[in-house]
C-alpha cells in the first residue's frame, strides 16, 4: 500500500454529496455487505452512496457524443440575424467575433472567441482525452490530467457567454422596421451544446484517472 | 480497519485519497498530495458575516430584476430591457430552449441557492439545522453548477460594445446591481457550504 491511502484501501466511502465518510458497505469486511445490485444511502444525507459515479465512462461519452453533434450546427449555423431597412445580416458564431474584432474591440473578441470557441474545443479534447486514457488505466501524467479536469469543470460554463450576447440584443434591438434582432437556431444548438457538455464533465468521475495500474509509486 | 473514527477522515473528491482531518488556520489551505485538489479552505467569514452578504446579494438581486440592464436608442426611439424581457423576448421568438436556459440559469436557480442559504445560515448561526437542513443541502449541491449570473454580466458588456457601432447606448441601474452582484458570488465562490454539515448539530431546530 502506498503513504497515500485510497478509500477502498481503508473499507471507507465518501459521500458525494455531503463528504461525509463512512465504512464502505460494498466492502467485502462489511458485517451487512452490500451486493452489486443494492443501494446503500449515506447516514448523513440519504443519497445514494457509489464508490465511483455510476456508469461514469458510458454516461459521459454518450453526453459529450451528443454535445458534439450539436456542435456541428451550432457553428455551421446562424445563430443571430440582424434586420435593417435594406439589409439582412445574419451572424455565425465566428462571423461575430469577427466583427466585433474589426468594428469594436479586440479585446472582448478575444474573450468571446475564447469563450464560445476555445472552451467547447477544449473541453472535447480533454474530456475526450481523459475518458480514453482512464478508461485505458494508464499512468500516464495522472496529475495533469487531474488539473485539466479541474480546469474543464472551473470554466465550462462561461459557454454560455454568447447566448446571452444574442439574448439581450434580441430583447434591445426592436426598432420595427429599422433595426431588429431575431435568434437563429444556431443559438439554440450551441446553449445545448453548453449544457450536455457541462454535465458530460459532471459524469466524468476524476478518480477514475487514478484508478489504473500504478508502475511506479 | 482503521482506528480513526470516521468523521475525523476526510476523503479527495477528485482521487479518493483519504486524510485526517486538520484545524486549518486563517489563509490556510489543505490540498490533496495525490492530485493537487483544494481538501478544505479556512474561510475568515463567520456565519453572521455570511448571512449578511447573502442579503445584500437577495437585495442586489431584486435590484438587477426590476431595474432595466440597458437601453439602446436610435433616431429618438428608445428601448430598454430587463432580465425577464430578456428572457421573454427569446421565448416569443421561438428559442424557447434558450429562454427557459436563461430562465433557470440567471433567475430560478440564484434564486433558490440565496434562499436556501440564508435559511440555513440563520439557523446555522446557533449552531442548529434549520428545518429542511437535508433537502437543502442536497438541492444546493446539485443547483450549485448552474448559476450563470457572472457570465450574463459580461454578455452584457460584449451586447453593449456591440450595439455601441449603430445605436445609442445606456447603462441602466440594473447593470450595476449586475455587477456588485457579481462580486459578491466572487466571494462566495470560495466558501464550501458543506461545512454546515460539520457546524451544527443532528438535532433539528
Amino acid at each position: 500500500m502506498s503513504a497515500l491511502p485510497r478509500a477502498s484501501d481503508l473499507g471507507v466511502i465518501g459521500c458525494h454529496v455531503c463528504r461525509l465518510v463512512s465504512s464502505d458497505p460494498f466492502d467485502h469486511d462489511h458485517p451487512d455487505h452490500a451486493g452489486h445490485g443494492d443501494v446503500a444511502t449515506c447516514p448523513r444525507c440519504g443519497s445514494a452512496l457509489h464508490r465511483r459515479k455510476a456508469a461514469s465512462y458510458s454516461r459521459s461519452w454518450a453526453l459529450l457524443i451528443a454535445a458534439f453533434m450539436m456542435y456541428i450546427p451550432a457553428n455551421l449555423m446562424p445563430i443571430m440575424r440582424t434586420a435593417s431597412l435594406n439589409d439582412i445580416d445574419d451572424n455565425t458564431i465566428l462571423s461575430g467575433v469577427v466583427e466585433l474584432w474589426t468594428k469594436g474591440s479586440p479585446d472582448l473578441a478575444v474573450i468571446v472567441f475564447t469563450a464560445s470557441i476555445v472552451v467547447p474545443m477544449l473541453k472535447f479534447l480533454v474530456l475526450g482525452t481523459l475518458l480514453i486514457t482512464s478508461q485505458r488505466g494508464t499512468d500516464w501524467a495522472r496529475p495533469q490530467r487531474a488539473k485539466l479536469y479541474r480546469l474543464v469543470e472551473l470554466i465550462g460554463y462561461w459557454s454560455m457567454l454568447d447566448v446571452f450576447v444574442v439574448s439581450l440584443l434580441t430583447a434591445l434591438v426592436r426598432f420595427n422596421v429599422l433595426s431588429l434582432v431575431e435568434p437563429l437556431p444556431g443559438v439554440i444548438f450551441f446553449g445545448l451544446t453548453v449544457v450536455l457538455t457541462m454535465f458530460a464533465s459532471m459524469t466524468f468521475d476524476p478518480r477514475l484517472i487514478w484508478d489504473g495500474r500504478e508502475t511506479h509509486e | 480497519m482503521s482506528t480513526t473514527p470516521h468523521d475525523a477522515l476526510m476523503i479527495c473528491e477528485h482521487c479518493d485519497t483519504v486524510y485526517r482531518r486538520r484545524v486549518l488556520t486563517r489563509g490556510d489551505v489543505a490540498k490533496c498530495a495525490r492530485c493537487q485538489a483544494i481538501l478544505e479552505r479556512h474561510h475568515g467569514l463567520s456565519r453572521n458575516a455570511m448571512l449578511a452578504l447573502v442579503l445584500t446579494a437577495m437585495i442586489m438581486f431584486v435590484q438587477a430584476n426590476i431595474w432595466p440592464i440597458v437601453t439602446l436608442g436610435l433616431n429618438g426611439q428608445e428601448n430598454s430591457a430587463t432580465l425577464w424581457g430578456t428572457i421573454i423576448a427569446m421565448w416569443q421568438q421561438d428559442a424557447k430552449v434558450v429562454s427557459v436556459l436563461a430562465a433557470a440559469t440567471l433567475f430560478f436557480f440564484p434564486l433558490v441557492k440565496m434562499i436556501s442559504i440564508g435559511w440555513l445560515l440563520l439557523f446555522a448561526r446557533s449552531g442548529r439545522r434549520a428545518p429542511g437542513f437535508v433537502p437543502m443541502m442536497v438541492t444546493l449541491h446539485y443547483v450549485g453548477p448552474w448559476t450563470m449570473s457572472e457570465v450574463f454580466v459580461l454578455g452584457a458588456l460584449v451586447a453593449i460594445v456591440k450595439a455601441r457601432v449603430y445605436f445609442d447606448v445606456i447603462a441602466e441601474p440594473g447593470i450595476y446591481a449586475y455587477a456588485v452582484l457579481t462580486l459578491l458570488i466572487t466571494v462566495f465562490a470560495s466558501v464550501d457550504l458543506r461545512s454546515l454539515w460539520e457546524l451544527t448539530s443532528e438535532k433539528p431546530a
